[in-house]
């Protein structure tokens, strides 16, 4: 018997530690300084003609990222030029995935063409305060004077296997609310992912 | 002679070892059940390196646990398209386990069905019994921790 309680004690320990927290819609972003493929580091603010952001949590070795790789270049090709860049973060685990590295990223970013900044969260950090859980994971973000306030959070549409079959585009929909100056619905959606592997 | 033997060939190669469900039909199988078998309920992918590392962990608790009122259900989350692959998957492993191919349509309207505090990434595991939800969780296992969760629950 004791060592049932033990044994459920541990197991209760384990399922109540996981990474939660991370924002709500309307909660402020942190900005970061994270390096890019090109061998620079990156802040937000360093954009001072931006009206925000649309941040993506993806990596390479994911199928679900791999599927959305051109529909995210789409998204930076249309929405960079009205206010509203790609920021892509892969925050990985690379001692789990090695194909997650941040010299394999170099390679994948080239490969595809990356048209966006490309960043490597290596401590993880970011993708904590924000509440990444998987890949990919959006967070738009507006600037509000000094601050960055998340917007919509989830997936970039409904139909991560099909992009001609998406009824749904969630991230242009909440990107052209925000150039109207309306409310965005929905502001926050769900997705299948690949978990983000956090270190050990 | 040649089509009876293709017809014989035929006969003995494996069925399709892997059903395609919908949502209501996954939870009118499993969740909805008004029996006192406890479900074991886990959400996984081919393409998912975590998922597959711990299906062996879900085989041995199916067996261990075969002479309870247990039911492990493995729920996969390939692509419809990736079909014949997952069923090839199923029987290169020889996966005792029932396996079902999850097609529910937008995740956005049916993850949550499943389970609010669900985020969508995998692997995810429940339990159910009796119609009724008694665990979640979002993320791995290890092969005792799951044997002491079923334990646990059995005797509750």
């Amino acid at each position: 018997m004791k060592n049932l309680i033990l044994l459920a004690t541990a197991f209760f320990l384990f399922v109540s530690f996981k990474p939660d927290g991370g924002y709500k819609v309307g909660d402020i972003a942190t900005d970061f300084s994270l390096l890019n493929v090109t061998g620079s580091k990156i802040s937000l603010g360093d954009n001072k003609v931006a009206q925000g952001f649309i941040v993506v949590f993806t990596c390479n070795h994911c199928p679900f990222s791999v599927k959305y790789e051109d529909r995210i270049n789409e998204l930076n090709k249309k929405y960079a030029a009205k206010g509203y860049p790609v920021v892509a973060i892969n925050s990985n685990d690379a001692a789990q995935y090695a194909e997650d590295s941040y010299d394999n990223m170099i390679i994948r970013a080239k490969e595809k063409n990356f048209s966006f900044p490309y960043l490597h969260d290596e401590t993880q950090a970011i993708a904590k305060s924000y509440g990444a859980t998987r890949t990919p994971h959006v967070y738009i973000v507006q600037k509000e004077k000094d601050n960055l306030i998340v917007k919509y959070i989830g997936a970039i549409d409904d139909n991560a296997d099909d992009a001609a079959a998406v009824k749904h585009k969630y991230v242009e929909n909440a990107v052209d609310a925000l150039l109207a100056a309306k409310p965005i619905n929905p502001d926050f959606t769900k997705a299948i992912g690949c978990s983000i592997k956090w270190k050990k | 002679m040649l089509l009876f033997i293709l017809h014989l060939l035929f006969l003995l190669l494996p069925a399709e070892p892997v059903q395609e469900v919908t949502l209501e039909q996954l939870q009118s199988r499993v969740i909805q059940q008004n029996n006192d078998t406890l479900y074991v309920v886990n959400f996984w992918a081919t393409w998912c390196k975590p998922c597959v590392a711990e299906l062996p962990y879900f085989e041995t608790a199916a067996a261990q646990f075969k002479t309870q009122k247990v039911k492990v259900l493995l729920v996969s989350l390939d692509f419809i398209r990736d079909k014949q692959k997952l069923d090839k998957f199923v029987l290169d492993r020889t996966i005792k386990c029932e396996v079902v191919l999850l097609n529910a349509g937008n995740p956005n309207v049916w993850i949550d069905k499943i389970e609010p505090e669900w985020g969508g990434a995998i692997p995810a595991t429940l339990l159910y019994r009796k119609g009724e939800k008694l665990f979640f969780r979002e993320g791995e296992f290890e092969q005792t921790e799951l044997d002491s969760l079923i334990q646990t629950t059995l005797s509750h």
